[in-house]
């Protein structure tokens, strides 16, 4: 980014107006793919200057015992309900829950989930790192996630989504393919970054079901009815966008959530315009659809 | 300027959590629990009972509904008198159509200033959980310890002399806790609290004393006051939630908890008592359906850990 200007310049304008039609893999029209967050907040955090961790005094019990509802409940709860209806997940992973949990990690590698990572503690913040220190939860994410899965992350979501401004050009150089990021578009497109290739991968915070239930205050009724309008729009507009799905299974796996949720999945498994896939796997069919194009 | 290097290090980064209040099991995993006569879904109401001094407290904090204009706020006083004067007894009948049994968490200040409400909840046979003393009887870690250990026993004793027994359950005001609350609460005699909201059975913590999550998402509070939904929806996501609990069970053996958390100035409201009580009937016409108290939950738990 351009550190200090009024634009960042993190990508090139390009108007959704009259932009070449392409398609998925199997000519699908819409690649959709679902997000849990698989995270790890901490009782105890230190401090960061810029932002306090939990909103009351530690241990902020509810905060605290709602995130942990995720590991101990709802993680099996949804991941049940995605196998069912044939729904990989890309993961965006506290990589501290691999030390915690590693039943959780491992239930969801068992599955032929991605993952990413989403720093090492969502009680963690970038905010005030150096580049050195940014480094070290990189390279630590690369690292862990390779010894507890076997796999090598391909992407980043930023630690509660704090950032600096050298965290693009970081990923990049280390190899990663995408940033969930920036939230500008509904395909994705590259990223400028000083070193390296990076694309955007089109993320959620709208129809994340933090936003639906704690921002919008839908219920759960409502927020499965605007998935499915989101889907359908997307299905029905020019080929070749991205819906993704975010989920908190602390929040989407409450029994009073996950049934009325179970339809969206029901909805787009049923219907043949979708790409049900990863991110990963979107961002190496762009690749394949550009490059071919050139 | 970069952060200061112990940002970075974690030294709790290990298996387990990162504290040692109770320890990690995924519910699917672990051994199932049958609830009485073999009924998969054990619905267990909390009702809160409260009294807001007109003059509140900040120290450690505010108790959530507390008053909210410059002194004297009467808006916010009174209505929670609505909910224990009126509200509250709208419930006790709606209970009584349906033969549910139910805890009520009860502010100390509550057994001395309305005696007659213990004796209305016990005639009915529902159970006393401790409340705290009243709603400036806050607790976080800012409290000194010798303060928590004191309201926590005025509580207890405060509705152990108004009742004549000692409460077995206890609820914090907005859940909040202190690290030492969980032994405090185990010395004080409890079999059980309800605060933490970590999973949907009962668990011990490390220090035996048992956790009856009660869930806070499904309250009254959360979804009408915070999130703005109605009573119609509210009492469609509880029933939502009751199809799942349900099916659940079935496929996985034992039985599940659907804690439903209310509140008299909420929805003991002229206007909503009708979809509330369309709720309880449907809840009832159900014939997986166990109407469980804390207490209930706590012994069928503790006689399936042997």
């Amino acid at each position: 980014m351009r550190e200090g200007a009024p634009d960042p310049e993190l990508y090139d304008f390009q108007r959704y107006r009259a932009r070449k039609p392409f398609a998925w893999p199997g000519g699908k029209k819409v690649a959709v793919w679902i997000s849990p967050n698989l995270e790890y907040y901490e009782i105890d955090p230190p401090a960061n200057p810029h932002r306090k961790s939990w909103a009351k005094p530690h241990p902020d019990v509810v905060g605290y015992a709602h995130r942990d509802h995720a590991n101990r409940v709802g993680h099996w709860r949804m991941a049940d309900v995605m196998s069912k209806h044939g729904f990989p997940g890309s993961v965006s992973l506290s990589v501290a829950l691999c030390q915690h949990h590693p039943d959780v990690v491992a239930d969801a590698n068992a599955r032929g989930w991605e993952f990413f990572s989403h720093g090492i503690y969502n009680t963690r913040y970038s905010y005030g790192m150096d580049e050195r220190q940014e480094r070290a939860i990189i390279e630590d994410s690369i690292r862990t996630v390779r010894e507890a899965t076997g796999q090598t992350i391909r992407g980043w979501l930023a630690p509660a989504l704090t950032h600096t401004p050298r965290t693009l050009d970081l990923i990049a150089e280390y190899g990663m393919d995408y940033t969930c990021d920036l939230y500008h578009d509904d395909q994705p497109f590259p990223v400028k970054v000083a070193k390296g290739k990076l694309i955007s991968m089109p993320y959620s915070l709208e129809v994340n079901d933090h936003y639906g239930f704690f921002i919008y205050n839908m219920s759960p009724r409502e927020y499965a009815q605007t998935l499915i309008r989101q889907y359908e729009r997307l299905a029905a507009e020019e080929s070749g966008t991205v819906m993704c799905i975010p989920l908190h299974s602390y929040l989407i796996g409450q029994p009073h959530r996950i049934g009325p949720f179970e339809e969206v999945f029901r909805h787009i498994a049923s219907d043949d315009r979708a790409w049900i896939t990863r991110a990963g796997d979107i961002a190496d069919a762009w690749h394949a659809v550009q490059e071919g194009a050139q | 300027m970069s952060l200061d290097p112990s940002y970075l290090e974690y030294a709790k980064r290990a298996l387990g959590y990162d504290h040692a209040l109770y320890p990690y099991s995924p519910l699917p995993r672990r051994a199932p629990l049958a609830w009485p006569n073999g009924r998969r879904v054990a619905v267990w109401f909390t009702v809160s009972l409260e009294w807001f001094p007109i003059v509140p407290s900040d120290k450690p904090f505010r108790a959530p509904g507390h008053m909210q204009t410059a002194y004297p706020d009467y808006r916010h006083y009174t209505s929670r008198e609505y909910g224990t004067r009126v509200g509250f007894y709208r419930l006790l009948d709606a209970f009584d159509k349906v033969g549910a049994k139910v805890s009520v968490a009860v502010n100390g200040a509550i057994a001395t200033r309305y005696p007659q409400i213990m004796a209305d909840i016990a005639a009915a046979g529902h159970e006393i959980i401790a409340h705290s003393t009243d709603m400036n009887g806050t607790i976080a870690s800012t409290l000194p310890v010798e303060e928590e250990r004191a309201l926590i026993a005025q509580s207890l004793n405060t509705l152990e002399a108004a009742t004549g027994q000692r409460p077995r359950g206890w609820h914090s005001i907005a859940r909040s806790q202190s690290f030492a609350t969980a032994d405090l609460l185990k010395e004080a005699g409890l079999d059980y609290c309800v605060d933490w909201v970590n999973d949907e059975m009962p668990y011990a913590f490390n220090n035996g004393l048992v956790s009856i999550p009660l869930n806070h998402e499904l309250s009254d509070r959360q979804i009408i006051n915070v999130q703005q939904q109605s009573v119609d929806s509210y009492a469609q996501q509880v029933l939502d939630a009751h199809d799942w609990l349900s099916a659940e069970a079935q496929a996985q053996g034992g039985g599940r908890m659907l804690p439903l958390h209310i509140t008299p100035y909420i929805i003991g409201l002229p206007y909503r008592m009708d979809a509330f009580e369309g709720l309880l009937a449907e809840l009832a016409a159900r014939p997986d359906t166990w109407f469980a108290r804390g207490g209930d939950i706590f012994d069928a738990f503790a006689a399936n850990q042997g």
